[in-house]
């Protein structure tokens, strides 16, 4: 095999986007899952606060995206432009 | 490289497999039939004149849980048995992805089953009349949760028996592997989502008998969608069997394969977990708070969707390793 230094970078750049986005789904996963479970209990109990809850169910998920959203830049940054 | 003789690289690979299939792949059916087990015992103690409804629904919803491993249990056997019929590096490492695909894969299926299991055993004691409607939920939510097991028997079997005709050993080695780890570990997170919406079904059903219908129909969306990431990770699988890479002598290219499968796996399983915990609090709250079913049901839906979004990136970035660059 001719593995040269350019292709060799370039592998472990390729391995280490997905890894990044892989590992890096995780977390937001299942925290905005949990968001969206608490979010349901409390319409469950208050469907009547149902607009409410459910404006602060995707603040919160938003917030707990962001790490996911890092995820991604990094591994298209290995992508394209390393 | 070192000189090693083809026949004993694809011996070692299929052993390795083998033992990793089986090992990985006990490990959910145990500590689901344990779980099972353990709620058993509780109802039991609530309620000990109904010992045997409650001991046959802990088997029965055992047994499902089992069939994971026993997936497992059968790829490790032909594993082992298997003789190769095309001598070729590249078959090493198809039998290998296999092992690795069905050993994850069978993990959240395992552990997933278990809820429900137990959650019926703890219903019957509470709502002894409602028996056959619980074992009968019990069996349609348990059924779901295997089906990302059954995703990993098909790959894994797909990589044992396929016809890799001439294809190029680089990078088609990296396309193989990847695409055993994509299914397996997406599975990880879909087997436990739908677990957990099916456990909250049968608590549900057991304190309001009146919601059985719209609970089951809650419970089967929210798992419907809590599956996603598994067929992410089956069509990330089947791009990198069935996409004939042409030859490429350096590394670069089948690393790209390898992350690909990698980032799919891993990236579905948080997805398939917040999925199913937010399918579990909608179903629970279905069957405590009947009138908000639409409320819940649309809330859970934009909750999972939002939940998704990671899984979505992971299959984006994926499908730019496998195809861009």
């Amino acid at each position: 095999m001719a593995i040269e230094g350019v292709d060799l970078i370039k592998a472990a750049a390729f391995l280490g986007a997905g890894l990044a986005m892989g590992l890096g789904a995780i977390g937001p996963g299942v925290g905005e899952g949990f968001v969206g479970g608490k979010a349901c209990e409390a319409i469950g109990r208050k469907p009547e606060e149902a607009g409410l809850l459910t404006r602060t169910m995707l603040v919160g998920q938003a917030v707990s995206e962001s790490t996911g959203i890092y995820s991604l830049v990094v591994a298209l940054l290995l992508l394209f432009v390393v | 490289m070192m000189a090693f003789e083809i026949a004993s690289m694809i011996e070692l690979a299929s052993f390795v497999g083998a033992g990793l299939c089986i090992g990985l792949g006990a490990i959910g059916a145990a500590l689901g039939e344990g779980y099972t087990a353990g709620l058993a015992n509780e109802a039991l103690s609530n309620r000990p004149e109904k010992s045997g409804e409650i001991l046959k629904n802990m088997l029965v919803g055992q047994a499902v849980a089992e069939s994971a491993a026993i997936f497992a249990l059968v790829i490790a056997i032909l594993l082992i048995f298997l003789e190769s019929p095309t001598e070729s590096i590249l078959t090493a490492s198809a039998l290998l992805g296999a092992g690795l695909c069905m050993g994850f894969g069978a993990i959240g299926s395992g552990i997933g089953s278990g809820y429900p299991g137990g959650e019926a055993c703890l219903g019957i004691a509470r709502q002894p009349s409602v028996t056959s409607r619980l074992t009968t939920n019990m069996l349609i939510g348990s059924a779901v949760c295997q089906t990302p097991a059954i995703f990993s028997m098909v790959v894994a079997l797909m990589l044992m028996f396929m016809d890799f005709g001439s294809l190029p050993v680089s990078p088609t080695w990296a396309a193989f592997l990847g695409a055993g780890l994509s299914t397996g570990l997406a599975a990880i997170g879909s087997g436990l989502g739908g677990g957990f919406a099916a456990g909250a079904s049968c608590g549900g059903i057991a304190r309001n008998p009146d919601t059985f219908g719209q609970v089951t129909t809650t419970m089967l969306i929210g798992q419907a969608v809590s599956q996603t990431p598994a067929i992410f990770g089956l069509l990330i699988s089947f791009v990198l069997m069935f996409k004939a890479f042409p030859e490429y002598s350096g590394l670069s290219v089948p690393m790209a394969l390898l992350g690909a499968g990698i980032c799919m796996g891993f990236g579905g399983i948080g997805p398939g977990i917040g999925n199913g915990l937010t399918a579990q609090n909608a179903v629970k709250w279905v069957a405590r708070n009947v009138d908000a079913t639409g409320d819940l049901t649309r809330t859970m839906l934009v909750g999972q969707a939002v939940s998704q979004s990671t899984a979505i990136y992971a299959m984006v970035v994926s499908l730019v390793l496998i195809f861009v660059v």
